[in-house]
């Protein structure tokens, strides 16, 4: 990607004096190119020339910082348009929308509630919107004020009227919002106030086309911390435009577009809003705006950005070793589990909500789940009778009981074996019947 | 800097798979359903032909499932026990593109029902519905191998779309798709060779290429969801790169997947964190569905009729077209 070393070469002196160590001008050239050299070694180089291949060398989608401290939110600097060729690097930030003219507060309040606990990892949602629907500069004022009082998350500064940003700002700019959003109509006023404030800013076009146009002229006023909206509302148009920015950030380093994206959701019932998030999310969005804020409408959605944003190379894992979930002794049961860190923590959830104190080993399966281990010959009676001799257990229990997990009923045979008589008692398939069968088997 | 949209070019797309015979066609049902033919990734009209939208099915059981959630009583209570009845509600009262029909009476350690008995089953539904239908076995392959051949017999001509052939058992239902005119699902654990390996495999026994839908495997939300999800966007890719043995349009048991998992099932009460439970599920539902929908599957097949609900709105909505003027 980026420049040829033809491209690069038209930029540098073309003075062949070998300061920067190369013999000629040309193969310092293809050295940059290759990602061999760096352009400080060329004491001769114009500033011109520099910006331009500095900007040429740039990541293809900019990285862009809202807000400050702990609840900072990066957005862009994605390389890739699928998971499989390498990773997803930026989570898609999930922000809530709050207008001025409904109860602040209580909005806010219930944003923050928005916290989930799920295998071992905290979702929360990461901004707040605040609207000015009231098209009242004090009104809005105080809202985004309230607002910043009640959360450290990011905030998304959503007013059209620069008087009315303006004022906000006096309260709110320390906090680096986004401040949404330069338009055709106000973009030399807003893009002043962003930049005089040091605020990322949202630039929103009419379609693709209009959308590049005016990030250009923005960007012609010096400043280049930017997150883009296309001006799309309707579903499948904002997938066309997603896909759209992305590829040609990435593929083409067209660099109008190479900036995050926001989408807004459009749709009223909050179901329909949900899906409508998913496919933003699953699609490129860097930032996604949603209005509701119940529980079992946003935990579908983190959970998902969770699962995207994985790297696909690396399960995640826990560490294989024996684990004590509560206050365990000598007569504590013992369970059978592996170290893919979705299947230990669902286990470790389930045991813990049982009430008995146990054990729980986590095979090394190389971070892989129950069955998968089985079907790949990682979960076996060796390897489960070889991590109990690990973890001691016949120092540190005075049983000799150990629970497997259903799915794998058929090794029995073969972990009783392997442990020199233990005995071996089947779970249930699903974690969930833990607290169940502890209460059947061990209280 | 001039601007200039980018758009792919493939090579090739995905095969077009028909589900249900008319009465001209040799069959009963009122109208035929005709899956795949992307000729780019999905939804992305505005470089490339998507002639068939995706469709949902609802999934039924021949026997009054015990352990299903007790927020499906409202919508299915009265016809659990009733199979015809119950395809019925899905298609009328529901609006399910098809229906799944999951012959879980067949299950040697449940029911254990004779291979006459999920014919007759089979029939009941065929009859009660007019749509094309989906038939699975039990998933314990050796009584599949007696309960499928059959179903395919009795349903001769329905084109019925028939599950699983998996690499280890394949030959005597693909047999049977074979003689009787029938569709394939060919089950592969998300693994892009062995999906290949099993096509080439069907496909050496004769059965067209346009016979077959894959499915991939998929997990819930949560749950592995993003290995099928990579999978699929593999497989689809090949397939637009011009590998035949990927062509094939994608199946997912969402609904089954989903409804296994704690999130779906928890009351309020015992995860207040976690919000309403009924909603949750259906999203939980929804949200594996529509994510499964960007990596390309053409069948979904559902549990919750709200799901359907808001699962089929999302493909009207990504249905709308979004070519650039
Ligand atoms: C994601 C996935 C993969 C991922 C692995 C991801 C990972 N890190 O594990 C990938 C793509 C790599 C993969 C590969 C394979 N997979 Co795979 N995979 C799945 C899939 C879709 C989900 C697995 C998952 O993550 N489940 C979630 C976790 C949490 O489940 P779990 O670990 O089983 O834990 C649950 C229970 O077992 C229980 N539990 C866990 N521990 C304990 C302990 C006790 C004491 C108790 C009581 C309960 C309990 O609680 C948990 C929640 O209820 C399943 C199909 C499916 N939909 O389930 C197939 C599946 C497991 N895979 C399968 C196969 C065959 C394979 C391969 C061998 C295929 C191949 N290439 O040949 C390979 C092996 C890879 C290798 N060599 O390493 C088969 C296994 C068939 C079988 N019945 O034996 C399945 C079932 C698919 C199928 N239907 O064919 N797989
Ligand atoms: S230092 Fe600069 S001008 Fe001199 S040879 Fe190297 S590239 Fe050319």
């Amino acid at each position: 990607m980026g420049l040829t070393g033809l491209e690069i070469f038209k930029q540098l002196p073309r003075t062949n004096c070998k300061d920067c160590g190369s013999p000629t001008c040309l193969a310092f050239a293809m050295a940059l190119a290759n990602g061999k050299a760096s352009l400080d070694k060329c004491p001769h180089v114009t500033d011109e020339a520099r910006e331009n291949l500095d900007s040429a060398s740039a990541p293809p989608i900019k990285l862009i910082k809202v807000g400050t401290g702990d609840q900072t939110v990066e957005l862009g600097d994605e390389t890739e348009l699928f998971r499989h060729d390498k990773k997803f690097y930026h989570p898609t930030a999930v922000a809530i929308l709050v207008s001025d003219q409904e109860d602040v507060e209580a909005k806010v309040n219930q944003i923050k509630e928005l916290e989930f606990e799920r295998v071992g990892l905290k979702f929360i949602t990461d901004m707040v919107v605040v609207k000015n629907d009231s098209g009242d500069a004090d009104t809005y004022k105080a809202a985004v004020e309230k607002a910043a009082a009640l959360t450290d998350k990011a905030l998304v500064l959503m007013a059209e009227d620069t008087g009315v940003m303006a004022k906000a700002l006096e309260v709110a700019a320390g906090r680096k919002p986004l401040v949404y959003a330069a338009t055709a109509e106000n973009y030399e006023a807003m893009t002043a106030l962003a930049k005089d404030k040091g605020c990322p800013l949202a630039v929103r076009g009419k379609g693709l086309e209009d959308t590049a146009a005016l990030v250009e002229k923005v960007a012609a006023l010096g400043y280049k911390e930017l997150v883009v909206d296309t001006g799309e509302r309707e579903t499948s148009k904002v997938l066309a435009d997603l896909t759209q920015v992305r590829r040609l950030a990435v593929k083409k380093r067209f660099r109008p577009l190479g900036y995050p994206t926001i989408a807004f959701t459009s749709k009223e019932d909050p179901l329909e809003e949900a899906a409508q998030a998913t496919v933003y999310l699953s699609k490129y969005a860097g930032v996604v705006v949603m209005k509701t804020a119940e529980k079992q409408h946003i935990l579908p959605l983190l959970s998902w950005r969770q699962n995207l944003f994985t790297d696909p190379q690396k399960p995640i894992q826990v560490e294989a070793k024996m684990y004590g979930v509560g206050d365990v002794n000598e007569n504590s049961p013992l369970y059978i589990t592996t170290n893919f860190s979705l299947t230990y923590y669902i286990v470790e959830g389930e045991v813990e909500a049982s009430k008995v104190p146990s054990y729980i080993i986590a095979v090394n399966t190389d971070g892989i789940s129950v069955l998968t281990a089985w079907a790949a010959g990682k979960l076996t009676g060796e390897s489960i009778a070889a991590a109990m001799k690990k973890a001691e257990v016949e120092e540190k229990l005075a049983h000799k009981k150990v629970v497997i997990p259903g799915h794998v009923a058929v090794l029995s045979g073969s972990v009783e074996e392997s442990t020199g008589g233990w005995e071996v008692l089947v779970g249930p398939r699903e974690a969930a019947g833990i607290p169940k069968y502890a209460k059947a088997n061990f209280a | 800097m001039a601007f200039n949209l980018h758009k792919e070019k493939y090579r090739s797309k995905v095969s077009e798979v028909v589900l249900g015979a008319t009465k001209e066609e040799g069959g009963t049902r009122s109208h035929t359903l005709t899956v795949g033919g992307e000729s780019t990734l999905p939804f992305l009209q505005f470089e490339g032909d998507i002639p068939n939208r995706p469709i949902a099915a609802l999934e039924i059981w021949d026997v009054a499932p015990e352990d299903w959630n007790p927020c499906f009583d409202p919508y299915y209570k009265d016809v659990y026990d009733n199979t015809g009845a119950w395809a019925r509600k899905c298609v009328d009262e529901f609006g399910a593109d098809l229906v799944l029909l999951r012959l879980k009476g067949a299950d040697p350690d449940g029911k254990d029902r004779s291979p006459e008995e999920c014919a007759n089953t089979v029939k009941e539904v065929l009859e009660a519905v007019s749509v094309p239908l989906i038939v699975i076995g039990c998933g314990k392959g050796e009584k599949d191998n007696q309960v499928m051949p059959l179903v395919a017999e009795v349903a001769s001509g329905e084109k019925l779309l028939m599950g699983v052939a998996e690499q280890e058992n394949y030959k005597s239902i693909t047999a049977a798709c074979m003689v009787h005119k029938h569709n394939l699902i060919a089950q592969s654990p998300i693994d892009i060779n062995i999906c290949k390996q099993l096509n080439i495999l069907i496909n050496e026994m004769n059965l067209d290429l346009n016979k077959i839908v894959i499915d991939p495997t998929i997990a819930a939300l949560g749950y592995g969801l993003e290995y099928g999800y990579s999978i699929m966007e593999r497989a689809r890719l090949g397939a637009l790169g011009g590998d035949r043995m990927l062509a094939m349009p994608m199946i997912g048991n969402v609904g089954y997947e989903v409804w296994r998992v704690k999130e779906a099932n928890a009351s309020e009460e015992e995860f207040p964190g976690w919000g309403q439970q009924e909603e949750r599920a259906i999203l939980w539902e929804t949200t594996t569905a529509v994510a499964l929908l960007q990596a390309g599957m053409d069948i979904l097949v559902l549990r919750h009729p709200k799901a359907l609900e808001v699962v089929k709105k999302n493909i009207d909505e990504l249905m709308e077209s979004n070519k650039y003027e």
